[in-house]
């Protein structure tokens, strides 16, 4: 009996196991065969309406999807035609007018129009629909008014389509960047009869956005898309540049960092959205052509609360900020390519990189600690660090805690809570020191500067400077480059001396990359229009 | 019975309505909103957000219309995923759960059952010993270990099954194992004292004398009443399966019932919770039942009491 049981067992397994052998080939190959990429996005997107998301996982997706007036090289990040084939810029500097392409058409075949962008911004600029990014359009003048509520008529907002093929955009003030904002999804437009058809225009729960009702006028059509499995795209026939299009179609996977390496070590996909931290040093070692670490727009910083007792004294701050051994955390900590940061604006933002203002210096840390009251930091008040819970957050604050202590004598208490609990805490400034982090949503300095106005809603810091106000004002005043980059040296300079947020390292896009995509180039954007990939067997490649 | 069922379905209301204010109130004391995001939202953007969806009335009146939403079995959209229902993501999702539950369960009866029955009928030799050995590590060995451990070995370094998904037949295997052997430990354990508490008796006994064959003895005569404690445990078992298959959807990335479940709580995605809560409560309460006719139908023992 029981060896019978014990054989029946044996060829179960057997059954099952030859049942579960999937076939030998895979994704990857698969994918090269029939140009189809399988992409791992991290998490599940919060939806494809562009005028409601945020996040850079909907960016990855709305990408195929949409395009907007202008596009980037992602080689360059110069600015490419989008919808636009050419346009004109007033001598002022104020007007801008576009020539929309003749070609452009939606995924349903019907005609793109100025009158589709019309309806786009009116869109997301009516307050009614709550979309989190209206405020990127308010450079367009009279946008902000509207959005607020102050005017009603969105015809006197600055924004005209003499002719179905001509959109003429009129700015409040000169913008130099105003080109690289229409390459953000918040810039996209939108299928007017089909958001009809599933609701008001300012409705934010509809159905347009599934599968069967999807309309977009991206290289890429909406295929399917399972909630938690995978978004398809597959190659829109109407887009104008049908051409210039290589892929077939694209498999979006919203997994997360653990299981797409898992996947990407099995053949299964071709990108990742990253790499665990744990993994870093087996790819340097094992496959070091798969890696890639791409500078990226963003700063990970901790933030001062500076109405909270020792933190309100910038000698403090910047005892805290000069004793941080940044170096020794991204090479040893971090190991991912990060760059330690002694300036708050990420280098080569728009064209403009800050000195350093400030470097390691214990000995000055120890010094400003003691001209603030704390020498050796003795009578210096215990002081609490929240993060939100994640495992890398930890590592950097347990490293810098040790940093503070034996650099500066200085107790820090650590503690994390759960993200949505952690954002609460941040907004209301119940916190002394928080971990935070900043990514630019285009191409300029403004984006990461205009984080320590007085009136912004982002800054937590509970710092104010008319001053710095003032010097960003001008920054912003000015269609020259040397004029503006000085003055935003200068903010930079000022930002620094304060020290509300200390810098600690500018983000690098880490991912892991199969050797047959070919035209995923590094950009400091993270741009990557999927018209310029193609997937290709390399002869070498296992 | 009839009466049972009637008075079961009756207990379900104030329980149902019962987790349902709980829930609630426990949302509403709960930190952070559903629109809390790394780069917030002016406060004037958050309320015309919230009044979307009727976040902008008073607490009491959110909850009248939460309850009454529930009764006309609507069950709202989802805070996180634009453009979907909660009703639309559960049909999308449940469907997935329940299907790993029942291969899970299949495997765990099959492997459970004979292991208890063979440790019972080698009562006190090694070989005992060794098969309760097996289930205790089958208990002692978590899903995010065995998971990672079954990936490790068939996945990623022998490539017979994929590392994620639920698209082709074999995307089964591995996470039904993971989670049924989990199982299997336990239904081997109840298996085995419920057989060595059956083989004690005379009838047995009387069976054996009479010259039956010992496999007929075990598989026929002592497996119906062996197997009440297993049926017991069974209710909540495959309710367990289903709604806590969490750790082996997260592993293996199947876009089950499970993972919306913990994530809506993370996300502050309070339809979304109050949906799969509610639908949660249903499928237990439902399973007891369910697990009760049967031991009804397995030992009329009960129904008598």
């Amino acid at each position: 009996m029981n060896l019978r049981f014990i054989a029946t067992s044996l060829l179960l397994l057997k059954i099952a196991l030859s049942l579960g052998c999937s076939p030998a080939q895979t994704n990857v190959e698969r994918g090269i065969l029939e140009q189809e990429l399988y992409i791992g996005i991290g998490t599940e997107p919060s939806g494809l309406d562009p005028h409601l998301v945020s996040g850079m996982t909907e960016h990855y997706v709305l990408l195929s999807l949409f395009e907007g007036l202008t596009t980037l090289d992602p080689k360059t990040l110069e600015i490419l035609p989008g919808v636009a084939r050419s346009w004109s810029v007033s001598e002022d500097g104020l007007s801008y007018t576009f020539d929309l392409d003749p070609e452009a058409r939606w995924s349903n075949g019907d005609s793109l129009t100025a009158y589709d962008f019309i309806f786009s911004y009116q869109r997301i600029l009516s307050p009614e629909l709550g979309a989190p990014y209206a405020y990127m359009l308010y450079a367009i003048k009279g946008a902000e008014a509207f959005h607020k509520g102050k005017i009603q008529d969105f015809s006197s907002v600055g924004i005209r389509a003499p002719n179905p093929q001509t959109l003429c955009i009129e700015l409040h003030s000169i913008t130099p960047y105003f080109l690289t904002l229409p390459t953000h999804f918040t810039w996209w437009p939108v299928h007017k009869s089909t958001i009809l058809k599933h609701g008001a225009m300012t409705d934010r729960i509809s159905k347009w956005t599934q599968p069967k009702h999807f309309v977009g006028n991206g290289p890429f059509a909406l295929k399917s898309w399972r909630l938690n499995n995978m978004i398809k795209v597959e190659k829109n026939p109407h887009y104008r540049a049908q051409n210039s299009v290589q892929l077939n179609g694209i498999h979006f996977l919203p997994i997360n960092l653990e299981t797409e390496e898992r996947a990407f070590r099995a053949g299964q996909i071709h990108l990742t959205s990253g790499i665990p931290i744990a993994r870093i040093d087996w790819y340097k070692k094992e496959r070091p052509k798969n890696i890639r670490f791409d500078p990226f727009l963003g700063v990970y910083y901790y933030l001062i609360n500076t109405s909270k007792g020792p933190l309100k004294d910038p000698k403090v701050r910047k005892a805290l900020a000069y004793s941080i051994n940044r170096e020794q955390l991204t090479e040893h900590v971090l190991k991912g390519g990060q760059k330690p940061a002694y300036h708050f604006t990420p280098p080569n933002t728009g064209g403009y990189t800050s000195n350093d203002c400030f470097s390691y210096d214990p000995e000055k840390a120890r010094q400003l600690l003691a001209e603030a009251g704390y020498p050796n930091g003795l009578g210096f008040p215990e002081i609490e660090f929240l993060y939100n819970t994640s495992e890398s957050h930890k590592i950097i604050a347990e490293a810098i805690q040790q940093m503070w202590k034996k650099e500066l004598g200085v107790e820090i208490t650590l503690y994390n809570q759960e993200w949505k609990v952690y954002l609460s805490s941040r907004q209301a400034g119940d916190f002394d020191i928080a971990r935070s982090s900043w990514i630019g949503d285009y191409l300029d300095p403004y984006t990461f500067l205009g984080l320590g106005e007085s009136d912004s809603g982002n800054n937590h810091s509970l710092w104010q400077d008319s001053v710095y106000d003032e010097i960003l004002s001008q920054a912003t005043q000015s269609l020259d480059n040397k004029v503006r980059f000085e003055s935003f040296q200068k903010a930079e300079n000022h930002l620094i001396e304060a020290m509300p947020f200390i810098p600690i390292f500018f983000y690098v896009r880490s991912l892991l990359i199969d050797e047959s995509v070919q035209g995923w180039y590094p950009n400091t954007l993270d741009y990557h229009p999927y018209q310029h990939l193609s997937l290709e067997r390399i002869p070498d490649s296992i | 019975m009839f009466k049972l069922i009637i008075k079961r379905l009756l207990q379900a209301i104030p329980t149902l309505w019962i987790i349902a204010t709980i829930t609630f109130v426990l949302m509403q004391l709960t930190p952070g909103g559903p629109f809390d995001q790394e780069k917030p939202v002016t406060p004037e953007v958050k309320l015309l957000i919230e009044a979307h969806y009727g976040m902008d009335q008073p607490i009491y009146e959110q909850y009248i219309r939460f309850i009454k939403n529930r009764l006309m079995g609507d069950f709202g959209p989802s805070y996180k995923y634009i453009g979907w229902d909660v009703d639309e993501i559960i049909a999308q999702s449940f469907p997935i759960s329940l299907e790993l539950g029942f291969y899970a369960l299949i495997i765990a009866l099959i492997i459970g059952v004979p292991l208890g029955v063979f440790a019972a009928l080698y009562h006190g030799t090694k070989m005992e010993t060794l098969l309760m050995g097996i289930a205790l590590l089958g208990i002692c060995l978590p899903a995010f270990v065995l998971g990672p451990l079954l990936l490790l070995i068939f996945s990623t370094e022998l490539g017979w099954f994929n590392t994620f998904g639920w698209n082709v037949a074999s995307d089964r295997v591995l996470p039904a194992v993971t989670l049924g052997l989990f199982y299997a430990a336990f239904i081997a354990r109840l298996t085995r004292s419920g057989t060595l508490d059956v083989l004690k008796h005379p009838y047995i006994q009387t069976a054996r004398a009479k010259g039956l064959k010992e496999s007929k003895v075990i598989w026929i005569h002592t497996l119906r009443s062996s197997l009440s404690p297993v049926v017991a445990y069974l209710g909540p078992a495959v309710a367990g399966m289903i709604s806590g298959s969490f750790v082996v959807e997260t592993l293996f990335f199947i876009p089950g019932l499970g993972s919306f479940f913990i994530n809506s709580a993370f996300n502050r995605d309070d339809t979304m919770v109050m949906g799969t809560v509610l639908f949660y409560a249903v499928l237990i309460i439902a399973f007891n039942l369910v697990v009760d006719l049967i031991q009804i139908w397995m030992n009329p023992k009960i129904k008598r009491d």
